[in-house]
């Protein structure tokens, strides 16, 4: 589904991602681990096409398609998703209002109708309802306000209502509570199918408890320096990435 | 002859048609002596330091409009909050329109200023509110002041609360090649009355219009004034609105402009405090292109203690337009415990445009809460970002991220169909359908 060959981008002078290769495919669940300033967020920006990086070298492709020349709402369309580290407060837009603003721009880029206002409601009902989230809180201002946890459960509620193809999870699990992380993870994986893909970026292995990945890779100094499975987290977990930059400095 | 010569002989025309021998016109010549002594405002005054009428001047402007003006309710429609019943009072090339208007006179009083200035029943409201609270020095206001007479006049009594809104519309036909209006309002609100009142400029063409318009707002002990100026004129369009506030104790008076269009707008917004315990709110967006002109110039004069003042300013200034911010609150020594607050916040679209934001401080007292903040910048790249992922095209997402910057002054917005049609206007301005619910 997501295939990166040899990524290379910066930011003004500086290079961060140095040569990334990654393969997801539908239906598995990837982790990218690494300390921090290791290029982590910014490979995930890059997917969803924030124009503040330049790809210097290299492709990313979505189903076959190259995605390079497209802008973050077209990359959306086709089914992108990426849950941000920090959400962004929008005043005077309420959750429900975006969200129904965001789906209907999705399917009319699509060929689609606009969903039904009834239909909406019901989507939301049940969306919201997954995330334990309260009714009153989807008339509130786009994050304004919100906790850490609320806004990552609402990034995650986003998620649900617009079923990506491919969603990209940045650092979900900070400033999350144990019950939020419980609740967080239920949704993801109650969103999981064999169709669609999640790659999950975290610092910790606490996440992977309940989202459990197929793959795991280390992001080192702008590269994957070492992928293993699920059990690669724990080896992190337990002797930190010390002993990876020693490794690859032998 | 410019235009300054021209207004002083049309004086002595005038001066023809009304009664000489009355008080009302020693106010007139006196205000006609401090226009003919001041003149026009030039740059050289700090208080006009950005915005330059000169351009605006050259034109040879009509003073009384002679053309027939007649205009059918259908094509001005549009401009009226038509959802809901009004009272309206209509001028169409400065001249009142009966046709257009309704007016009242059941236990509130809804009409003309003429009516007001010329009959014997109104003489003793006319000499304890008309021009006392007006800038005489000033020299624009001078100038409303020797030709007032036609207008609005809206007193509302002790314990009255105006049973629906009073919009106040002056329509300019173009039938002129270029004309002067000089609409007086006068609004007396009586103890623990309320009313709501928009008024809106309008032009139907695009020949010059210049209009110098002078409201006077009286608010009695815990009388509730809500004020909405609608200013979307067309870009030849010239706009000079000096209102003055006299608010007695515990009153709230709040004045609101939304400033849309037109080549330059001028507002005045000038608050002066007669008790305690009162609340002074002015808030506006101004959101322009072109190159447009908006200068709010306010001053709050917080006289008594214990009072509170809100500013909220909003501007969204896109291609060449600018921006003029100048608010001043004055604390006396005697207005202790007061709070006044003041916020300009703007986002320039272009690199061409400009807004030059000035916030003026004045403590006297020592137990004051006072703040000012002034911002200036672009749109945030990153909540930009956020909502083109969630798949809103970026045009979209600005829009709705301008929407969002104002809507802390939209929220303000007490009637619910006025709202709606601002909404309308901006997301118009903003070249958007919103599709959601505003």
């Amino acid at each position: 589904m997501l295939s990166i060959k040899n990524l290379h981008a910066s930011i003004g002078d500086k290079e961060i991602l140095k040569g990334i290769n990654l393969e997801v495919k539908a239906g598995e669940i990837h982790a990218i681990m690494g300390p921090n300033g290791a290029g982590k967020s910014t490979l995930a920006s890059i997917i969803a096409g924030n124009e503040n990086y330049e790809v210097t070298e290299g492709e990313i492709t979505l189903d076959g398609e190259d995605l390079s020349e497209l802008a973050p709402e077209e990359r959306a369309h086709k089914g992108v998703f990426l849950s941000f580290q920090y959400p962004v407060e929008i005043p005077g837009v309420s959750v429900t209002n975006f969200m129904r603003t965001a789906i209907n721009e999705t399917r009319k880029a699509n060929g689609l109708e606009e969903m039904p206002a009834n239909q909406m409601l019901k989507v939301i009902r049940e969306k919201s309802e997954l995330l334990e989230i309260d009714r009153k809180f989807l008339s509130r201002s786009l994050n304004e306000g919100f906790s850490g946890g609320e806004k990552k459960r609402n990034e995650i509620f986003q998620m649900a209502m617009l079923e990506p193809k491919l969603a990209i999870l940045d650092e979900t699990d900070s400033g999350l509570d144990i019950d939020a992380l419980r609740i967080v993870a239920n949704g993801v994986n109650k969103l999981k199918s064999d169709k669609n893909a999640i790659v999950v970026i975290t610092h910790y292995q606490r996440l992977l408890d309940y989202i459990v990945p197929d793959f795991v890779h280390v992001l080192l100094n702008g590269k994957i320096v070492k992928s293993g499975d699920a059990s690669l987290a724990l080896e992190l977990e337990e002797k930190g990435y010390d002993w990876i930059k020693q490794e690859q400095e032998a | 002859m410019d235009l300054k010569e021209k207004l002083l002989s049309s004086f002595m025309a005038f001066e023809e048609r009304i009664d000489v021998h009355s008080e009302l016109h020693d106010v007139r010549t006196s205000a006609i002596k401090n226009f003919e002594d001041k003149g026009f405002p030039t740059k050289k005054e700090e208080s006009w330091k950005y915005t330059s009428l000169n351009a605006i001047l050259k034109n040879d402007f009509t003073v009384f409009s002679k053309k027939e003006n007649a205009i059918e309710f259908n094509h001005v429609k549009k401009y009226f909050l038509h959802e809901i019943d009004t009272y309206k009072v209509v001028f169409i090339d400065g001249v009142f329109s009966s046709h257009l208007s309704a007016t009242t006179h059941e236990g509130i009083d809804v009409c003309l200023m003429s009516s007001a200035l010329t009959k014997p029943k109104y003489k003793m409201v006319i000499d304890a509110y008309f021009n006392q609270i007006a800038n005489k020095d000033d020299s624009l206001t001078s100038l409303n002041t020797a030709f007032a007479m036609e207008g609005a006049y809206i007193h509302i009594p002790k314990s009255k609360v105006a049973d629906k809104p009073i919009e106040i519309m002056y329509f300019s036909t173009g039938n002129e090649a270029a004309l002067l209006v000089q609409p007086r309002n006068l609004v007396i609100v009586g103890e623990n009355s309320h009313v709501q009142i928009i008024e809106r400029h309008q032009s139907l063409n695009e020949n010059p219009v210049l209009t110098n318009s002078v409201t006077e707002i009286f608010a009695q002990k815990r009388a509730i004034v809500d004020f909405y100026k609608i200013q979307n004129d067309t870009l030849e369009a010239n706009l000079i609105d000096n209102t003055y506030v006299s608010q007695k104790q515990e009153s709230h008076v709040s004045v609101h402009t939304f400033s849309f269009g037109g080549n330059l707008t001028r507002n005045n917004l000038n608050f002066y405090h007669f008790g305690e315990r009162l609340t002074s709110t002015l808030n506006g967006i101004t959101i322009i292109g072109e190159k447009q002109h908006v200068d709010h110039y306010t001053l709050v004069k917080h006289s008594t203690p214990n009072c509170e003042s809100f500013q909220d300013y909003k501007g969204i200034y896109s291609d060449r337009s600018t921006g003029v911010f100048n608010g001043k609150v004055y604390v006396e020594k005697e207005a202790q415990k007061t709070n006044a607050f003041q916020k300009s916040n703007n986002i320039l679209l272009s690199d061409k445009a400009t807004i030059n934001a000035k916030p003026q401080l004045e403590i006297f007292a020592d137990d004051v809460k006072c703040s000012h903040g002034c911002t200036v910048g672009q749109l945030d790249e990153t909540a930009l970002f956020y909502m083109q992922q969630r798949g809103i095209p970026k045009k979209e997402a600005k829009a709705l991220l301008m929407y969002a910057f104002s809507n802390a002054v939209i929220e303000n917005i007490k009637i619910p169909e006025l709202k709606q049609r601002i909404t309308k206007i901006i997301a118009t301005k903003l070249g958007v359908k919103m599709g959601f619910d505003l």
